[in-house]
């Protein structure tokens, strides 16, 4: 892997990150900026942990505490695209379940699995605030709602191409 | 009566222009042009406007005890990070209207004498982030943030912090210390955060929708805003209704129409889907008890329930449940108990911080017992072992997630043993895809 480093423009972003803060409060900015790495390289290396330590002047141990409390960070590798499906209640009412089967057959992994070629993984997460338009899954910012079985493969041909 | 979705959809009502052509920002102009800030809190206080985040404290009174040392800054952070299954109302609301939002932040920083305010918005919502940013900047721009806003001397900085994904950080003080970029572990109290909040200093937190409707009780008056309501359930509130309904989404409803109208009218979610009948509802977030379909239609006296904070909780836990958030899950005779009970403990278990034994031991229990018995596996003895766990979570915790991890369970178990029973004796026909126990003789059972 190249030399980790923001490109210059997200480096004034962080700049502009940490002065929301008062001064010496820099820490309060490492939530924000895990986001912006995972963005960047796509999984929380310990590299990148590092890098986003040296960043805020905080130890490294600080990145990885935190890094691994919140389910949003990936600290292993993860393909091009990872699809985040709400398992709780209410997206099963509405036929989570089916639906779900439905996906993890159709790229042939289970959740927590990346197909061969590297280009999805899937994630089993919680409730994603989408409860009366589930069943819902995520993939990065975009939420997918309303999902049936159908669709799932139409979003899947999408992104295959 | 609409308060905070009036021009919800409106095209491009995200648009600070034509959010101000409908009267935005006028709530702004009025609390800080001409009144101070202790009479906007105590038009706040007048309201009788109560906590939309679940626990329901009043909003007004919890402003009045925020500490004001001389010289020490003080802030608002608004609590959006909405992750208790069933509730999206706050996302909704973010989404199609952020400067409704961001009004409200406007008004009541300057109640609290707050230089500096953050939303706290749950990290998955990143886009949701962009859309409040954008407006954030169209306010800045406009001289509605800032220094010196609309030229009265007042200065507001806004900021929109993302979580990381983790429901505890919805408890006021683990968002703080996520907000301090920290593990999101809640803290004891007291402290509270009125006193030592965000980095040590007063600190007031409350959920997106409680700030937002006091953009309208400034411009319209606390008594116009408690004349709507049953009693001491003032105001409007967002229900997030999900489910086995007509329509689902969110609504905006005075308090104190009855459930049934809710429920089966038209103006809300138009009744249980074509062909089905109601079974069971969660009226407030996945933490409160679920009710069968008689107990939410009608108290154990046998009045009518109201969607008020009042009359839901009526009965206490043998029969009643609460308002919490307004995620309002209903379920159909297709429902399995057993099953949603389970998706539930498993959250309680996977949200659980781990600070205190009896919460990151018991939500383990549960979901483990509920899994064997949801999979043909359970023992006799497995409901009872599963009351005793709930009992012995609820009260010795930290922070209240150990008493919602052990409600649902509990309550699932008070008012469909029976589904449990049979889940247990028979576990060849209740593993079968899409099985659900017919209990004879229910209103659900056809
Ligand atoms: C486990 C847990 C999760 C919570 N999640 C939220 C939440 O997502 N949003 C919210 O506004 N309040 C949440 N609360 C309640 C907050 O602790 C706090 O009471 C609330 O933000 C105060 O605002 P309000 O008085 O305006 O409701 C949660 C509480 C607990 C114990
Ligand atoms: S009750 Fe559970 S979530 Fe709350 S502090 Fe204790 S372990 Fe953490
Ligand atoms: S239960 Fe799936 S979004 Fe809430």
């Amino acid at each position: 892997m190249s030399k980790i480093v923001f490109p210059a423009e997200t480096l004034e972003l962080v700049k502009k990150i940490i002065a929301r803060y008062p001064d010496g409060k820099q820490k309060s900015a490492l939530l924000p900026i895990l986001h912006l790495a995972q963005a960047e390289w796509k999984w929380c290396s310990p590299e990148v942990m590092d890098y986003v330590a040296s960043l805020l002047s905080i130890s490294s141990i600080e990145v990885y505490e935190v890094a691994s409390f919140y389910t949003m960070f990936h600290l292993e590798p993860v393909g091009e695209h990872v699809i985040e499906y709400c398992r709780t209640g209410p997206c099963c009412l509405m036929g989570g379940v089916e639906v779900y089967d439905h996906l993890k057959k159709r790229l042939k992994i289970n959740t927590g699995e990346t197909t061969k070629d590297g280009k999805f993984t899937i994630k089993e997460v919680e409730c994603l605030a989408a409860c009366g338009w589930g069943p819902v899954f995520q993939i990065r910012e975009k939420y997918y709602m309303h999902l049936t079985k159908e669709k799932v493969d139409e979003i899947i041909d999408e992104l295959s191409k | 009566m609409k308060i905070l979705t009036e021009h919800i959809d409106v095209p491009n009502i995200d648009t600070i222009d034509v959010f101000m052509k409908h009267g935005g920002y006028s709530a702004v102009q009025k609390a800080i042009k001409k009144m101070t800030p202790d009479e906007v809190t105590e038009e706040v206080k007048k309201s009788g406007l109560r906590g939309r985040g679940g626990a329901g404290f009043p909003v007004g009174m919890k402003w009045s005890f925020l500490a004001k040392p001389e010289g020490v800054p003080r802030y608002l952070v608004c609590n959006a990070d909405e992750s208790e299954p069933g509730t999206f109302k706050d996302h909704y609301l973010m989404w199609k209207s952020p400067h409704t939002l961001i009004e409200g932040m406007i008004v009541s920083s300057f109640a609290l004498g707050a230089n500096t305010s953050y939303i706290y918005v749950r990290g998955e919502l990143m886009y949701v982030i962009n859309i409040l940013e954008k407006a954030i900047q169209e306010a800045y721009d406009k001289g509605l943030l800032g220094k010196n806003i609309l030229g009265s001397g007042y200065d507001l900085d806004l900021f929109v912090q993302p979580g990381g994904g983790a429901y505890i950080c919805g408890e006021e003080t683990a968002l703080l210390e996520s907000l301090e970029g920290k593990r999101g572990n809640p803290r004891n109290k007291p402290p509270f955060p009125a006193v030592k909040g965000l980095w040590q200093c007063p600190t007031v937190v409350n959920n997106v929708e409680s700030i937002a409707a006091t953009s309208w009780i400034v411009n319209n008056g606390g008594d116009a805003y408690a004349a709507i309501g049953v009693g001491r359930s003032t105001g409007t509130k967002l229900i997030s209704a999900s489910g086995h309904i007509k329509k689902p989404g969110v609504y905006e409803i005075p308090l104190g129409i009855t459930v049934e109208d809710f429920i089966y009218s038209d103006e809300w979610c138009g009744g249980i889907r074509d062909g089905h009948k109601l079974k069971a509802v969660v009226a407030g977030g996945s933490s409160v008890p679920i009710l069968p379909a008689e107990l939410i239609l009608t108290t154990a006296a046998g009045e009518k329930r109201l969607m008020t904070y009042e009359s839901l909780s009526d009965g206490g836990f043998a029969t009643g449940t609460m308002l919490g958030s307004g995620g309002f899950v209903v379920m159909d005779e297709t429902a399995c108990i057993v099953h949603n009970t389970l998706t539930f403990a498993k959250f309680y278990h996977h949200e659980s911080c781990g600070q205190c034994s009896p919460c990151r031991e018991g939500t383990g229990w549960m979901d483990k017992v509920l899994h064997r018995i949801e999979h043909g596996q359970g023992r006799k003895e497995d409901i009872d072992l599963l009351v005793d766990v709930a009992k012995k979570i609820e009260g010795n915790t930290i922070c209240p997630l150990g008493d919602a991890a052990s409600w649902p369970v509990a309550a699932a178990i008070r008012h469909f043993r029976d589904e449990f029973e049979w889940h247990i004796e028979h576990p060849e026909l209740a593993t079968k895809p899409g099985a659900v126990f017919m209990r004879k003789g229910a209103s659900w059972t056809k």
